[in-house]
């Protein structure tokens, strides 16, 4: 039993079956890929997953509890961190505000008036922040406008967002998309070191093989909208259905 | 020093001079001078100052750090007003209850349309708070006439019950609105050469309550709620995924501010004992806003500023007439001094609108930040220092 079960989950826009009796199993502190050609319904499938869209039919259950008819923050709560394709930042705050605000939702929930104390005094929060802006090597810019930095940058702070919550599963949507080749090994590197350091499952979609052969210990291959195959990356590399799914049938 | 940093304290500092001084500062010009009609230091004018600051530092709260626009707070400062007269005909005519309900009132009332307002952001947002705000006033002005005087207003009376103070003075009159023994509308006059400067009780009680809302104000900027607040504005989508529900958040700033708006409107009572339907029509919650964007959205001292601009043209222009334009340009010759007093006449008296409207739309295209930032370009100028130092965080315009 997987931490993240999906269980026969269907989701249909209009006429269009975006996802088809998916199953699922994502097994505690193990990396595991969404892969599949455009349309496939990765997108679809992780919107389900942290309460952005409900399905229409079947279960997902996260740590043996439902997460449908969930909100977003609800989800978060229970465990569930989620980094998007283009980062989604605070870009009017600070680095250290960036980080402060997923460390107090940690700590005082969905929704706490704190009273009237400064941001300053918190001193253990931000003990917590700065160790983990340490930890991606970005101290040194944690008083930055958050909007003025580099995309990788702005990536890296995302991460370090949902990091800083300690969350039961990571949901990284494709977490390299746009970055140079030096970036996107970084950004290997920072993934290994997490999943090495911290006990940590982590689901991620990606069209970067190279990403995908660095990190998952097992890959789903998703094509319009049901897995095709779930195997380890050796076996799926050589895998007949990925190629045709990728590549059409006449290749 | 107040749970204030070094920046903070040395702003509420500056204003607490200000505010202490305003008599005198306000007060430039002897008496009987030509200028002296430029002299905006009278309590009247004074105590304005002071309470539309109030409204428009609660207003920035929610507008400045949740970018939510609302068009319907005067709806809180009707109520609030509504509420303090009330006090004064049914208990006592001391403000401290007066003032205390009103605040009450208008949190209830903000709670219940911040609650349905919420529910939609930004334009649909401010379509639905300005529904709201002249629903309410239509209201007060037809069929809540019992509660609220209708078109007349509601006033006090001679035969009110004022279960706890007398309902008559000894002579017979209405009594007057005070704090334990001291009537608002007392003050003393201090001549001094040809100046006369006038302090009045009713101006000082309101700048101590402008100078504590102002100090909670800062406060709120600095606590992890307006840390929320300003990540609402920020990025809705990246709060819910970091496990924040947004929409407490934006009710509870939205219940503050019209808290504020209740508390400026309970002050504008005590120092009038009369309210009015005319106080949440549209035209009042577009003000609020005006000042707010004209002194710096999001800024600390900005609203204050922008509140004492757009009440000292109110106030001052207004009274401008021909004549006065006739004596200023005597000097020039009798075709050209009516040549100059016509162009110029439109923008004086009751034209005193299109005056704002000028002064609106140059701050707005070459001070996106407000007078704030006018004041940092201005002090950039003067010291290097300080012009190395963009990341002013007390007076950076959250844009």
């Amino acid at each position: 039993m997987g931490i993240l079960e999906v269980k026969d989950v269907n989701k249909r826009f209009g006429g269009l079956q975006a996802l088809g009796n998916v199953n699922l199993s994502v097994a505690e502190n193990t990396c595991h890929a969404i892969i599949g050609p455009n349309g496939a319904g990765k997108s679809t499938l992780l919107n389900c997953l942290v309460g952005k869209l409900i399905p229409d039919t079947g279960a997902v259950m996260f740590d043996g509890q439902s997460v449908l008819g969930r909100t977003p923050f609800e989800i978060n709560q229970m465990g569930i961190s989620r980094v998007f394709q283009t980062p989604e930042i605070f870009g009017d705050l600070t680095v250290m505000e960036n980080m402060l605000i997923p460390c107090f939702a940690k700590r005082d929930g969905s929704f706490a008036l704190h009273g009237i104390r400064s941001v300053t005094s918190e001193a253990e929060l931000r003990d917590q922040a700065e160790q983990m802006l340490e930890e991606v090597n970005m101290l040194d810019k944690r008083n930055m406008h958050s909007a003025s930095m580099s995309r990788g940058d702005k990536r890296r702070l995302e991460m370090a967002m949902c990091l800083v919550q300690n969350p039961k599963l990571l949901l990284l949507d494709e977490p390299t998309a746009g970055m140079a080749r030096a970036d996107t090994n970084n950004t290997i590197d920072l993934l290994k070191e997490i999943k090495e350091k911290r006990n940590i499952t982590i689901a991620i979609i990606e069209h970067d093989m190279h990403v995908v052969f660095s990190l998952a210990e097992r890959i789903t291959v998703l094509a319009q909208g049901t897995p095709l195959v779930e195997d380890t990356p050796e076996n799926i590399k050589g895998h007949p259905k990925v190629k045709e799914a990728y590549l059409g049938e006449a290749a | 020093m107040f749970g204030l940093d070094k920046k903070d304290a040395s702003l509420l500092l500056i204003v607490t001079a200000l505010v202490a001084f305003a008599p005198f500062l306000l007060n430039p010009f002897p008496e009987g001078s030509a200028m002296a009609q430029f002299n905006a230091g009278y309590p009247d004018l004074m105590q304005r100052f002071v309470i539309f600051g109030i409204f428009a530092i609660g207003f920035n709260i929610l507008f400045g750090l949740t970018g939510y626009l609302s068009f319907g707070h005067a709806a809180f400062l009707g109520v609030g007003s509504y509420a303090a007269v009330w006090m004064f005909k049914l208990l006592s005519m001391n403000v401290l209850p007066a003032i205390i309900l009103a605040v009450i009132v208008a949190g209830i009332f903000a709670l219940i349309i911040g609650y349905v307002s919420l529910r939609r952001s930004g334009i649909y947002f401010s379509i639905l708070t300005l529904a709201f705000a002249q629903m309410s006033f239509a209201l007060a002005y037809s069929v809540l006439t019992p509660i609220t005087g209708g078109e007349t207003g509601l006033q006090l009376a001679l035969d009110d019950p004022r279960i706890f103070g007398s309902a008559t003075t000894a002579e017979g009159n209405i009594p007057v609105p005070g704090f334990f023994g001291l009537e608002m509308r007392d003050s003393t006059e201090l001549v001094l050469g040809n100046w006369v400067f006038t302090f009045s009780v009713g101006y000082y009680f309101a700048a101590i309550i402008m100078l504590l809302s102002f100090y909670l104000s800062i406060r709120i900027f600095r606590s992890p709620f307006g840390m929320m607040l300003r990540a609402v504005k920020s990025n809705q989508q990246r709060l819910n995924y970091t496990g924040l529900n947004p929409r407490p958040y934006t009710l509870a700033a939205f219940v503050i501010s019209g808290m504020y708006a209740g508390l400026a409107g309970g002050l504008m009572a005590s120092m009038d004992p009369l309210a009015g339907a005319e106080r949440m029509f549209w035209t009042a919650s577009g003000e609020v806003v005006l000042m707010t964007i004209l002194g710096g959205v999001g800024t600390l001292i900005g609203p204050v500023l922008g509140a004492g601009l757009i009440k000292y043209m109110e106030n001052i222009i207004s009274k401008i007439n021909s004549d006065i334009l006739h004596s200023w340009f005597a000097f020039l010759p009798d075709g050209l001094e009516d040549l100059v007093v016509t162009l110029i006449y439109p923008f004086i008296g009751k034209g005193w609108h299109l005056t704002l409207g000028i002064v609106f739309m140059l701050v707005v295209i070459f001070l996106p930040g407000g007078l704030v930032q006018g004041g940092q370009k201005i002090a950039g100028l003067f010291g290097r220092k300080k012009a190395q130092e963009p990341k002013n965080a007390t007076t950076e315009p959250a844009e």
